[in-house]
């Protein structure tokens, strides 16, 4: 009765009061997040103006003075820039190349063990690091790889062999830092592919055991096409990711002796922005990993499009 | 017949695979539960691998001494509970009116909201931000700039959107308001969803470490997490703290058992709600991958 009441009102043309009044309670909801938008998220996306202007703390972020792209051209030209650039793209294809197949090949693991305890009992542990923090991970990673007092060089010694630098050498720790990404998120990147496989048809499966095809064969045929496009879109929404880096894990895992690999946008960021307080130059920085992550996002978007997927938006 | 079905190599192969992953998954947590039990001497030499050596809780006495370590412990806990409480109204105060599809500007509201998730001013002007509105060495600037997850107000508008209107036109023909009839009707049908976004503005804030970092320089407004991070990282020590007369019981304890027991402080809060956090989260995944 009202959604045909509600339809009848539609003919006519009705002005904003008319809505407002109508749904004022809804209207009066959104009244706080509204605020909450505009003063938490907006406003500092005005403070980015101080990218371009010479920010001076006791003029504010208004009256400060323009100074058009001299902050740029300035970070342009420091070499620390492009390092942390680098670094940036580096962590994150690294992470990309040996962290992506993980929860893929878990997944497919996981899915030929037929004891529902066995599974599930796995799954718990698997899923576990995914709620600790970095700051806890970091704490127990160097318990086990710190070079002196590490567990595995602690004991590597007492067998007679030299230390590993784990995370005093810049190699060493890039690998070091990869697979500590793996041992956290591998077991919950499961989740996705666990429920796109009980997608797959199982007359499929049945079909296959008909016709005499071994395990191999069957992952080989049917698991995966099945899962296919999930792990396209999957690797696009990575790849699209490829500028964007978290705080904890850099700064959590890295140190003074590997700063050639561990210092990445973020970090530097910090290091630059809140501890010398050189806000103008890392709200640029900030910028110029927005703008490119925008880039990024919005191409692979576009790919993923095209490649048939719904994309993300 | 045969009792047990015929065994492939292939099974066992995957069995074993699977175990030893989640062996290797297992170990790190245990050899620091192990640490933290043991004594100085096993751990100096080394002989501390996945259970405790020459049981000790001279650890955990240090830290259980230590006002301050508790004190960082409950003041968490508040800031968490509070958050989340913040955070799970106003989530809900958004993501109810949006997923009403005959409202006046939805979609520019949602695109107002969902641009934020693609956009931000970033490090420094939050920091600003922050510092602007007077919040540095406050618990509020922990509490508030992350108020809503835009990411986490989908997942709830998506839950009240597939309520069926039928049940809300009912109560609205008895002459229901709508706030009356989101908080008697909707929220009710809705406890699943709240639990799984309240779990998630939960864990995030309990493991938030940046925030605390950027905009708490007070000690004692440390959360957990930076407190931690400055006992393992910057050697920042818990005896410092620790009352008199606790100087034999540290010189029997190595700084590393005492970190491991610190790690195991910080950790253990997390598995106590481990088997709800499993549960929740999951279901959390799969509403955030279904899209409109």
């Amino acid at each position: 009765m009202i959604a045909e009441a509600r339809a009848g009102n539609k003919l006519k043309k009705k002005g904003v009061f008319y809505y407002l009044k109508r749904d004022f309670e809804l209207y009066l909801l959104l009244l706080l997040p509204v605020v909450y938008y505009v003063v938490f998220k907006y406003v500092p996306m005005y403070g980015v103006t101080i990218a371009f202007k010479d920010y001076n703390m006791f003029k504010g972020i208004l009256a400060s003075d323009w100074v058009g792209l001299d902050v740029f051209k300035e970070i342009f030209q420091m070499k620390n820039f492009y390092t942390v650039v680098r670094n940036t793209f580096l962590i994150n294809g690294f992470d990309l190349l040996l962290g992506f197949p993980a929860p893929v090949l878990l997944a497919i693991l996981l899915n030929e063990i037929r004891s529902v305890h066995f599974k599930k009992i796995s799954q718990t542990v698997l899923y576990l690091p995914h709620f600790l923090s970095w700051v806890i991970i970091g704490g127990i990673a160097y318990q086990i790889f710190a070079t002196q007092s590490g567990m595995i060089n602690t004991t590597l010694r007492q067998m007679g062999f030299e230390s590993i630098p784990f995370l005093t050498e810049k190699w060493h720790w890039l690998f070091t830092y990869v697979g500590i990404g793996i041992w956290q998120s591998m077991g919950w990147g499961t989740i996705i592919y666990l429920a796109a496989i009980t997608g797959i048809n199982s007359e499929l499966y049945e079909a296959a055991e008909v016709d005499g095809a071994s395990r191999l064969q069957k992952i080989w045929h049917i698991t995966i096409p099945g899962i296919m496009s999930t792990i396209v879109i999957m690797l696009i929404l990575r790849m699209g990711q490829i500028i964007t880096i978290g705080f904890d894990r850099p700064y959590v895992l890295g140190n003074p002796l590997v700063t050639d690999f561990s210092e990445v946008i973020s970090t530097f960021t910090y290091h630059y922005g809140l501890k010398a307080a050189r806000y103008s130059l890392a709200t640029a920085v900030g910028l110029f990993q927005s703008v490119i992550g925008i880039i990024f996002l919005t191409s692979t978007n576009a790919i993923a499009k095209k490649c048939g997927e719904t994309g993300i938006w | 017949m045969h009792a047990l079905k015929k065994v492939s190599a292939g099974t066992v192969f995957i069995y074993a695979l699977v175990t030893v992953i989640v062996l290797v998954c297992l170990f790190p947590f245990l050899h620091i539960f192990a640490m933290s039990f043991s004594s100085n001497h096993a751990i100096m030499s080394n002989l501390v691998g996945i259970w405790p050596v020459e049981f000790s809780l001279n650890a955990y006495q240090v830290v259980f001494r230590d006002n301050t370590m508790i004190h960082s412990l409950l003041y968490t806990i508040l800031m968490t509970v509070t958050y989340t409480a913040i955070s799970v109204l106003l989530t809900i105060f958004t993501a109810y009116p949006l997923s009403k599809k005959e409202l006046k500007g939805r979609n520019v509201l949602l695109a107002f909201f969902i641009f934020t998730m693609y956009f931000s001013g970033g490090m420094i002007p939050d920091y600003l931000l922050v510092r602007n509105l007077g919040l540095i060495n406050s618990v509020w600037a922990l509490i508030l700039p992350g108020a809503i997850s835009t990411y986490n107000m989908i997942i709830m508008k998506t839950f009240f959107g597939s309520i069926p209107d039928s049940i809300k036109e009912s109560a609205r023909l008895d002459g229901c308001s709508e706030i009356r009839l989101l908080f008697t009707i909707v929220l009710p049908l809705s406890t699943a969803s709240i639990a799984t976004i309240s779990l998630f503005y939960a864990v995030g804030k309990w493991n938030a470490f940046q925030d605390a970092l950027f905009y708490i320089s007070d000690q004692a407004l440390y959360p957990l997490q930076l407190k931690l991070y400055n006992i393992v990282f910057n050697s920042m020590s818990v005896e410092i703290t620790a009352q008199e007369g606790m100087t034999d019981v540290f010189s029997n304890i190595t700084a590393e058992s005492l970190k491991a027991a610190c790690i195991m402080f910080a950790t253990l809060p997390i598995i106590l709600v481990y088997p709800w956090l499993q549960k929740y989260f999951i279901h959390g995944v799969m509403i955030g991958a279904v899209k409109e």
